[in-house]
C-alpha cells in the first residue's frame, strides 16, 4: 500500500449511455459503447461493439488484438467486461507451428482465432484503446504502408492450423472497424520522437505504456466495497491498473460456462490462454512489468515528455535487466532505481522513496505469514514516510507544492488503510490454510507490491512454476485454459501479475543459482560420422540406446498402462501402478512410450495436458533424495530433502484447484526402501488425495516386492494394480531385432533366430540379445576381409559371438595359468579328496602340492612361492582365500566346480 | 662434440653402461610401452576397434578388460590409447577420465574426480561442490545433454573394476552402463580387473545394462617363447650410441640365453609363473649385477639372482633366530606332530622343551621362565606363530594359545642351514617324537 498514492496514468471507464439490455439470470447489463479517458485529457476514446481493440496483455510491445462483440456490466456498475472475438498475433503462435504458414509472416499479421482455448471474456479495464484491423485476401500482398497501427488479417488460426478466413465473417467483422477506427486517445500525448525508441513495436506499445487511461482512485473507491479492496489491493501492490487490468483480462479467458460462478467469486485467475502460452516463459513480459513499474512511478499527460525522457534514459538498464533480472529481488532495485532516476530528475527527496522501496522488500521477506497485520502496520508506517515524495509526481498542478501534496496523500493514505485492514482481516481466515514455509521456498523475493499478501498462494506459484516448466517442455499448444482455472477471490488476484514473474524466473540457469548451471559435455569439433555401410547401419539400428519407432511385443502391457494411466488423467483422480519384470524386458521403454503418446493425445487436444517426471531409484544417491528431485522436476525448485517432502506434502494434499495431473514414474522401486519406509508410503498416499491428481507408475525387477518388503500400509496404498514384464520369447527377441532392423538386410534368417534362441533360453533380455547382435556384426566385418562370402552376418558370426558373452573363461583360465599352479590345483582336489571336505588350510594342499611335485619330477618349490602361487589363483578368483596375513594356516576353497578343473587340466 | 662424431666413436664403458642399464630399466619396470603388445593381437585390435567407433561414430559402448596380474592389462590399454590418439580426429575429440578403484574407494570420491577430470567444475565456478547428490544429479544431467553425434565422446577406464563393484548400490556402475546404453552422450566404459567373476559381481539391472564385452587376457606362452622374449627384453636396439658394445652386449645375451644352467633356471620360474612382471623382477635382479668390470650379464649372476627371487623368505628368517628360540621352535613342532595342528600354549611348549633337556643331561639350555616366556614374545612378534583368536588377550600368556606358522619342511631346511647347529638340537629335531 506504500505506492497507494503513487501516481499513474489513469483511465476512466465509463459507460456510454443507458443499457441497452438486462440480463436477469446473471444480472448483467448490456452496453452499446464504453467511454475511456484519461484523467486530465479532455479527450474521450469510445468503445463500440464490432470495433477492434487492444487489449493488455504480457507483452507490452504487442498487446492482444480482438474484436468486441458485447458490451456489459454487472448490476451495480462495479464491472464492466467485454465479450470479444480474439486475432493472435504472429507472436503468439508457437514458432513450430509458424511453420504450417508456409511464408514468411508480416510483423503486423494477426489471425482470426478460432480456437476454443480462450475465454471471450475480458474485463474493460484491460483495453487500451482501438485498433485498425483490415482483412486482406490469401494472395494480396500486404500493403507497405506505414502505418502501424493497421493489422492485417489473412487466414485464421484454430491453434493447430492455418486455413483461409471465412471473408463473410470477418468483413463483417471489420467492415464497422475500418470505418470507426478512431485514432487512439493516447496518440494526442505521444511525443513525436517515442517511435524511435521503440521502432520495431507495434504502434501499442507506445500507447499502453503511457497515454493509457487507468482507473482513477477516486472510481475505485467509489466503488462497492468488494471493489475496493480489489482496487486497493491493486494499488497498495504498487502496480495498479495495469496488472489488475492484465490479470482480469486473463482471468476472463475461461471457458464461458465457469463465468457466472466466476464473476460471483470475482475471481481473476490469471492464467494466459492456450494462445498466450507462448509467451509464459518468454522474457518480454518482464518489460511490461519495468513498463507498469514506470507506469506507476510516472505522470501522466502533460508530463509526457518529461516522462519520455525519463524512460528512454532508463531503457538500457531495463533492457540489461530484461535479461540477466530473473529475481524479483532484482525487481525491485530496478524499481527502486527507477524510482531514484524520476526523483532525481524531479524533486529532491529521492532518497527517502529508494529507501522506502528497499525497506519494504527484506522486511516483507522476513515476514512470516503469520505475523500478517503487524507486517501490515508496519508497512503502513513505511508508506507513510515514503509519500512525500509520491505525491509531488501525482499531478502536474500539485507538483508544485510540496507541503500541500504531502498532507493530501496522507489523507488519502489513511482513508486507504481503513477499508485495507478491514479487507484483510476478513480476508485472513481464507489464507490460513497457506504455510510459511512455501514463501520462502519461493526464493525469489518478494515483490514489494506484496506488502498485504502474507497470504499468497504457494500453490498457485506452483502452479505457475508448472506451467513455466510445461511450456518449456511440451510441445507447443496443448495447453487448455481449463486446466488454469482457479478459484481465487478477487483480493489476492492483483498479486499475481507480479507474482508471476518472479515465478518464471526460477527457472535453471539463473545466475542466482550457479550450482545449476547447466554442465555439458563439450561439443565436438566435427559430428560424429555416420555410418559408412550395411553393417555400420546395423549396428547403429541394433544400439540399445536408439529409440525404436515401435515396441513390438509389448502391445498388451503397453494398452494396460495406457489406459490406466489415461483413464486417471481423464477423470483427474489419481492412483498407483507396480510394474515388475526381469531387466531387459522392456518396462522403462514401455512407459516412456505410453507417455510419448498420451502427450501426443494431448497435443492433439484428446485428454487434457499432464505433466510427467521420472525418478529413478539408482540415480540418487539416498532415498530420501526422491523428494528433491521430485520437487526439482515438478516446480524447479531446490530444497532439501525434510524441507522438499513437506512442500511436495502441501502441495499434493492442498486443495487449491489444479486441472494438471502429473505422472510420476518411479524406476527402480526397491531402492527406496528404507527403514520406515517413509519415502514409499509418501508416494503411494498422496495419489489417494482428493487433490493430487497424481498417478504413480512404479517400476521394479521382483514380482513380489510389495508383499517382501513392504509393511502392510505401505503394500495396501500401492494397491493391487499390477503388471508383469514376462521375458520375451524367443519370438518376441526375432521380431524386436527384425523391427530395429526395420529392412536393413544384415543377418541371415537362421542367425537372428539362433541368436533369440539363446537369448530366450537363458534370460529374455532384449538388451542382451542387441548386443550380441552387435557383437556378431563386428565379428563379420572382421571376418569379410578374407573371406567376403555374403557379407551378412552368419551362423559362425552369431556363435563367436555367443562364445564370446556366453562362455565361462574359467576353463580357459585354468589351462593358462603356469605348470606350479596348475598342480596346486590339483593338489586341492586331492586334498579335498582326502578330507572328504571343499575347504583345506594351505599347509594341508601344499604338502600335497610337494608330493605331486616330486612325482611330476619338478624341483620342490618353497613355501614363499606355493603361497605365491596360491595368491595368483585367488587374485583372479580361481580360488577363495582366507585374508593372506594368515600365512600358512589360511584355507583354501575352489571357485570352480572340481570337474571343471579336471576336465580343464586333463585336456592338456 | 658433435653429435656424429659421438656416435662414431666408441663410448667408454663406464657411459655404455649406464646407458644400457638406463634402457633396460626403463624398459622392465614399464615406463615404457612395448611397439607392439605381444601375445594380444586380437585383444588390441578389438579394443582399439571399439574405442575408435567410440570415438569417431559416438558410439557408446562397455567393455572389461579381464586377466591375471601381470598378464600386460594396462599395457594394452595403454597401447591401444596411443595409438588411438595417433589419429588426429580422435585426439581433438575424446575426453579421458581414468578412476582407479584403489584410490575412488566410494562413489562421492569418483563422483568427484570424475568432474573434476572432464573439467566440468568450471562450469560452476569457483563454488565447491555441495552434497553427494547434488554432485551426481549434476554429473548425469551434463551426460544426458548430450546426444550421439555431436557430444565429445567420453572415456571412462575404471581400473580394479571389481572394486567398484562393493560401492553402495553400485550407483556409479549402473549410471555409467546406463548412459552407455540410452541416447545420451556417448561414452566407452572400460573397466580393468583381474577377477574372473567380475560379472557376478554386477548386480543383476547392472549387469542388464553392461554390453558383456570382456576381453580375457589369457595369454598362454610356450617356453621358447618365453626364451624368446627374455632375449629381446635385453637385447639392445639399433639406435644405441655405441654400435660395436651393442653387438657384443646382444651377443651376450644370446649366450646367456642358451646356457643350460640358465635354460633351467628360467624353465623353473616359467613352471611358476608364465606373466613377464616376475620374469622382469628377475632381469632386473640380474641387470644391477652389471657393471664396468663385468659389462655383461653372465649364467652365475641369473642363477644367483634366480635363487634370490626363489629364497623362502620365513625360512630364511629362522635363520637369524637364537638357539632358545629355535629350540622353542622344534618343541611347537613336535606340539604340532603330536596334536596334530592342535593349538598350543606356552607352558605345553616350556614342557615339550623340558622333556628335551631332562633327555640331555648337560644344562647349557637351562632357561629361566622369563626368559623363555620373552623368547616366545619375539617369536610372536615375527609372526612365526600366532594366537588362535586375539579376543583372548584377557587369558594369562604363558595360557594363551597358539598357531606356528611354519610348516615342518621350512623349519627343516633352516635347521640344515643353521650356523653352527648344536647336533644334539639337530637330531632332536629330527626325531620323530620330542
Amino acid at each position: 500500500m506504500k505506492y497507494f498514492t503513487r501516481l499513474r496514468v489513469r483511465r476512466v471507464y465509463k459507460w456510454r449511455g443507458k443499457p441497452i439490455s438486462f440480463n436477469r439470470k446473471l444480472k448483467t447489463c448490456e452496453y452499446a459503447s464504453l467511454d475511456i479517458s484519461v484523467e486530465g485529457l479532455p479527450r474521450v476514446t469510445v468503445i463500440k461493439t464490432g470495433q477492434h481493440i487492444l487489449i493488455e496483455g504480457d507483452d507490452e510491445d504487442n498487446p492482444y488484438v480482438a474484436k468486441v462483440i458485447r458490451l456489459y456490466g454487472d448490476e451495480n456498475g462495479k464491472q464492466k467486461k467485454v465479450v470479444v472475438q480474439w486475432f493472435v498475433r504472429v507472436s503468439e503462435v508457437p514458432l513450430s507451428k509458424l511453420k504450417l504458414l508456409g511464408r514468411e509472416p508480416h510483423p503486423q499479421e494477426i489471425f482470426y482465432y478460432q480456437g476454443r482455448s480462450c475465454e471471450d471474456e475480458v474485463d474493460a479495464e484491460s483495453i487500451l484503446r482501438p485498433v485498425k484491423v483490415q482483412r486482406l485476401d490469401g494472395a494480396a500482398p500486404f500493403p507497405d504502408s506505414d502505418d502501424q497501427d493497421t493489422l492485417y488479417v489473412k487466414l485464421s488460426w484454430d491453434s493447430k492450423t492455418f486455413k483461409s478466413v471465412d471473408s463473410a465473417q470477418v468483413d463483417s467483422d471489420l467492415s464497422p472497424d475500418s470505418s470507426s477506427s478512431p485514432p487512439p486517445c493516447s496518440r494526442s500525448s505521444l511525443p513525436p520522437s517515442t517511435p524511435c525508441s521503440h521502432p520495431a513495436g507495434t504502434p501499442a506499445s507506445r500507447h499502453t505504456r503511457r497515454a493509457l487511461p487507468t482507473p482513477d482512485l477516486a472510481i475505485m473507491r467509489r466503488a462497492a466495497p468488494g471493489e475496493v479492496r480489489y482496487s486497493k489491493a491493486t494499488m497498495s501492490a504498487g502496480k495498479p491498473s495495469t496488472a489488475e487490468a492484465e490479470s482480469m483480462h486473463s482471468a476472463t479467458k475461461r471457458s464461458a460456462s465457469k463465468c457466472l460462478s466466476a464473476k460471483r467469486r470475482n475471481a481473476f485467475a490469471r492464467t494466459p490462454g492456450i494462445r498466450k502460452k507462448l509467451e509464459l516463459s518468454s522474457p518480454e513480459k518482464k518489460s511490461v512489468i519495468a513498463e507498469d513499474h514506470l507506469n506507476q512511478l510516472l505522470d501522466e499527460g502533460p508530463e509526457s515528455a518529461l516522462m519520455l525522457a525519463q524512460r528512454l534514459s532508463s531503457s538500457p538498464p531495463q533492457a540489461v535487466l530484461l535479461k540477466h533480472s530473473l529475481t524479483p529481488l532484482r525487481k525491485n532495485l530496478k524499481s527502486s532505481v527507477l524510482l531514484n532516476k524520476m526523483c532525481l530528475s524531479e524533486i529532491n527527496s529521492s532518497p527517502s522513496s529508494d529507501h522506502s522501496t528497499r525497506a519494504t522488500t527484506p522486511s516483507k521477506k522476513r515476514e512470516p505469514q503469520s505475523l500478517k497485520e503487524p507486517a501490515l502496520e508496519m508497512l503502513a508506517e513505511v508508506d507513510n514516510e515514503t509519500s512525500p515524495m509520491l505525491p509531488i509526481t501525482a499531478t502536474p498542478r500539485s507538483s508544485k507544492r510540496k507541503s500541500a501534496q504531502l498532507v493530501s496523500s496522507r489523507i488519502r493514505k489513511q482513508l486507504n488503510l481503513l477499508d485495507d485492514q478491514q479487507d484483510l482481516n476478513s480476508d485472513g481466515e481464507d489464507e490460513d490454510e497457506f504455510v510459511p514455509s512455501k514463501r520462502e521456498l519461493q526464493s525469489s523475493s518478494e515483490d514489494d507490491e506484496d506488502d498485504d499478501g502474507g497470504e499468497k498462494e504457494a500453490a498457485l506459484d506452483s502452479d505457475d512454476e508448472v506451467l513455466v516448466k510445461k511450456g518449456r517442455h511440451a510441445a507447443a499448444g496443448c495447453r487448455t485454459p481449463r486446466s488454469k482455472q482457479r478459484t481465487r477471490t478477487s483480493t489476492r488476484t492483483p498479486r499475481r501479475t507480479p507474482r508471476r514473474t518472479p515465478n518464471r524466473k526460477i527457472t535453471p540457469g539463473t545466475p542466482r543459482t550457479p550450482h545449476r548451471a547447466t554442465p555439458s559435455i563439450p561439443c565436438r569439433l566435427r559430428p560424429a560420422q555416420q555410418p559408412a555401410n550395411v553393417l555400420e547401419e546395423a549396428r547403429l539400428r541394433l544400439h540399445v540406446s536408439s529409440v525404436p519407432e515401435s515396441l513390438p511385443c509389448r502391445e498388451q502391457e503397453f494398452q494396460d498402462i495406457y489406459s490406466f494411466v489415461e483413464s486417471k488423467i481423464v477423470d483427474g483422480t489419481g492412483g498407483c501402478m507396480y510394474i515388475s519384470g526381469v531387466p531387459g524386458t522392456g518396462k522403462t521403454a514401455t512407459v516412456h512410450e505410453v507417455m510419448r503418446c498420451l502427450q501426443h493425445a494431448t497435443d492433439m487436444d484428446e485428454i487434457s495436458p499432464f505433466h510427467f517426471i521420472e525418478i529413478n531409484g539408482m540415480k540418487m544417491t539416498d532415498p530420501h533424495q526422491a523428494y528433491v528431485q521430485i520437487l526439482q522436476k515438478l516446480t524447479g525448485q531446490k530444497a532439501t530433502a525434510d524441507h522438499a517432502a513437506a512442500l511436495l506434502e502441501k502441495r499434493f494434499s492442498n486443495p487449491a484447484p489444479r486441472k494438471e495431473s502429473t505422472v510420476l514414474l518411479v524406476d527402480e522401486l526397491d531402492l527406496l526402501w528404507t527403514r520406515k519406509q517413509n519415502v514409499m508410503y509418501n508416494l503411494f498416499d498422496w495419489p489417494t488425495r482428493r487433490h493430487a491428481h497424481l498417478v504413480v507408475l512404479t517400476i521394479a525387477n521382483t514380482m513380489d516386492l510389495p508383499e517382501r518388503i513392504m509393511i502392510n500400509r505401505v503394500a495396501s496404498r500401492l494397491g493391487l494394480t499390477r503388471l508383469s514384464f514376462q521375458p520375451y520369447s524367443f519370438k518376441q527377441l526375432q521380431q524386436i531385432i527384425t523391427s530395429r532392423l526395420n529392412k536393413v538386410k544384415a543377418f541371415e534368417e537362421d542367425a537372428l533366430q539362433l541368436v533369440s534362441r539363446k537369448v530366450a533360453a537363458l534370460s529374455g533380455d532384449a538388451r542382451r540379445c542387441l548386443d550380441i547382435c552387435r557383437r556378431a556384426t563386428e565379428i563379420c566385418e572382421h571376418s569379410a576381409a578374407d573371406t567376403s562370402a555374403t557379407g551378412l552376418v552368419g551362423m559362425s558370426h552369431v556363435m563367436d559371438a555367443l562364445n564370446e558373452m556366453f562362455s565361462s573363461a574359467y576353463i580357459t583360465a585354468i589351462k593358462c595359468v603356469s605348470v606350479q599352479e596348475q598342480l596346486f590345483l590339483r593338489a586341492i582336489i586331492a586334498e579335498f579328496r582326502r578330507l572328504g571336505l571343499e575347504e583345506a588350510t594351505f599347509q594341508q594342499v601344499f604338502v600335497q602340492h610337494q608330493a605331486l611335485c616330486r612325482v611330476e619330477g619338478l624341483q620342490p618349490v618353497s613355501v614363499s612361492e606355493g603361497l605365491a602361487v596360491c595368491q595368483r589363483l585367488g587374485a583372479c578368483r580361481l580360488l577363495l582365500l582366507e585374508p593372506s596375513r594368515l600365512g600358512v594356516l589360511q584355507r583354501v576353497r575352489l571357485n570352480v566346480s572340481q570337474d571343471d578343473v579336471l576336465y580343464a587340466l586333463k585336456s592338456d | 662434440m658433435s653429435k656424429r662424431k659421438a656416435k662414431d666413436a666408441p663410448l667408454p664403458v663406464g657411459k655404455c653402461i649406464s646407458e644400457v642399464q638406463d634402457i633396460l630399466r626403463k624398459r622392465l619396470c614399464h615406463q615404457q610401452l612395448p611397439d607392439t603388445p605381444e601375445g594380444v593381437e586380437a585383444q588390441h585390435k578389438h579394443l582399439l576397434e571399439l574405442l575408435k567407433r567410440t570415438a569417431v561414430h559416438g558410439e557408446s559402448n562397455s567393455v572389461l578388460i579381464v586377466g591375471p596380474r601381470g598378464s600386460g592389462k594396462t599395457m594394452l590399454l595403454k597401447c591401444v590409447l596411443r595409438d588411438l590418439l595417433e589419429e588426429k580426429e580422435v585426439e581433438r575429440n575424446l575426453l579421458q577420465v581414468h578412476l582407479n578403484g584403489l584410490l575412488q574407494t566410494d562413489d562421492r570420491i569418483a563422483l568427484q574426480e570424475m568432474t573434476r577430470q572432464l573439467h566440468l567444475e568450471n562450469v560452476v565456478g569457483d563454488k565447491v561442490f555441495g552434497s553427494f547428490a547434488e554432485n551426481l544429479s549434476f554429473l548425469l544431467e551434463a551426460l544426458k545433454k548430450g546426444d550421439r553425434s555431436s557430444s565429445r565422446p567420453v572415456l571412462f577406464v575404471l581400473d580394479e573394476f571389481d572394486l567398484f563393484a562393493h560401492h553402495k548400490n553400485q550407483t556409479l556402475l549402473y549410471n555409467l552402463f546406463d548412459v552407455s546404453q540410452s541416447a545420451q552422450a556417448p561414452v566407452a566404459v572400460v573397466g580393468v580387473t583381474c577377477r574372473l567373476d567380475v560379472l557376478e559381481l554386477l548386480e543383476k539391472r547392472v549387469k542388464s545394462r553392461f554390453s558383456h564385452r570382456q576381453i580375457h587376457l589369457l595369454s598362454n606362452p610356450t617356453f621358447s617363447q618365453y626364451l624368446e622374449r627374455v632375449q629381446t627384453q635385453l637385447s639392445l636396439q639399433d639406435d644405441f650410441p655405441d654400435k660395436t658394445f651393442a653387438q657384443d652386449w646382444n651377443a651376450s645375451v644370446k649366450t646367456l640365453c642358451e646356457d643350460k644352467s640358465v635354460e633351467d633356471a628360467l624353465q623353473r620360474h616359467y613352471n611358476s609363473s608364465k606373466n613377464f612382471r616376475s620374469n622382469h623382477m628377475l632381469l632386473m635382479l640380474c641387470l644391477s649385477r652389471v657393471s664396468v668390470a663385468k659389462p655383461a650379464i653372465k649364467p652365475a649372476d641369473l642363477l644367483e639372482a634366480s635363487k634370490m627371487c626363489l629364497i623362502d623368505a620365513q625360512a630364511n628368517m629362522l635363520h637369524g633366530l637364537s638357539i632358545l628360540e629355535l629350540c622353542l621352535i622344534i618343541a611347537m613342532k613336535h606340539l604340532n606332530d603330536v596334536y596334530e595342528g592342535e593349538p598350543f600354549n606356552l607352558q605345553m611348549v616350556h614342557n615339550e622343551f623340558k622333556k628335551f633337556l631332562q633327555r640331555k643331561s648337560n644344562s647349557m639350555y637351562n632357561f629361566e621362565q622369563p626368559v623363555i616366556m620373552k623368547a616366545f614374545e619375539h617369536l610372536q612378534q615375527l609372526e612365526m606363530i600366532r594366537p588362535v583368536d586375539s579376543s583372548s588377550v584377557k587369558t594369562q600368556r604363558e595360557y594363551q594359545l597358539m598357531r606356528l606358522m611354519l610348516d615342518n619342511t621350512q623349519v627343516m631346511e633352516a635347521l640344515q642351514k643353521y650356523p653352527q647347529c648344536p647336533t644334539d638340537v639337530k637330531q632332536w629335531a629330527m626325531s620323530a617324537y620330542g
